[in-house]
């Protein structure tokens, strides 16, 4: 089982939890996990079924959209992060 | 919810806007809080990661520097509690891409800086269903509170 770490902003949703075990063979079914765990997560990590413009999830020191975004492969010991980027105008 | 901040740490707010005018200033605020208060106890200021050309209207900071201000914020025992930023020449009101961008459960600071000054300084909170946000209210303490 993976882990994912939950930014704060984020951890009302997931009990106060800073980090969430979850399940999946790649980041997209880990991210889906995860919604499934807490929906009240999803409309604040996607938009019409895509990650929002400003989530970032890393697997370690790296961004997903550098890798194979959400096929990546994940094993038991990924630890994934949601990083968001703060923006505004 | 009621945000408390000393006058030290909007003053760092305020001359972070007045230092990037004509440009966007923005940062990140650590601090704790309880009930409906949320108590400011340290200031950020970070640098507008946008491209130069956008940097009039736009601010985005790094995820390095989000992870890195979270990890300082949990070494002092504090909670990352919201982002500050700057209007130049605009009211400190959030826009609508301030909106399309902002997390839930952050105080959000916005400081309205006209031809090089700081004016008025308002927060910001998004709604649960992202329709737009809700102005707190903004208590400035005579005292600093620091961790």
């Amino acid at each position: 089982m993976a882990r994912i770490r939950i930014p704060t902003p984020l951890r009302p949703y997931t009990g106060g939890q800073e980090h969430v075990t979850v399940s999946g063979r790649t980041v997209g079914e880990a991210l889906a996990d995860l919604t499934r765990q807490y929906p009240e997560l999803e409309r604040h990590l996607f938009n019409g079924g895509q990650l929002r413009s400003f989530v970032n999830v890393f697997v370690g020191e790296e961004d997903i959209r550098h890798l194979d975004g959400p096929h990546t492969p994940v094993t038991e010991n990924t630890q994934l992060l949601i990083i968001p980027s703060i923006a505004g105008g | 919810m009621q945000i408390v901040l000393s006058r030290e740490h909007l003053a760092r707010v305020e001359q972070h806007g007045e230092r990037s005018y004509p440009n966007e200033g923005a940062g990140f605020l650590l601090g704790h809080a309880a009930g409906d208060t949320v108590t400011i106890s340290a200031v950020l200021p970070l640098e507008n990661r946008r491209e130069a050309s956008a940097q009039h209207n736009r601010y985005e900071l790094a995820p390095q520097d989000y992870l890195r201000a979270e990890l300082e914020a949990a070494a002092r025992g504090l909670s990352l509690v919201g982002v500050f930023h700057s209007h130049p020449d605009h009211p400190a009101q959030p826009s609508e891409f301030d909106r399309e961008h902002a997390l839930p459960h952050f105080s959000y600071l916005i400081t309205s800086v006209r031809g090089g000054r700081a004016g008025a300084t308002h927060a910001w909170r998004l709604r649960e269903d992202r329709s737009g946000f809700d102005e707190d209210a903004l208590t400035i303490s005579q005292e600093e509170d620091t961790v």
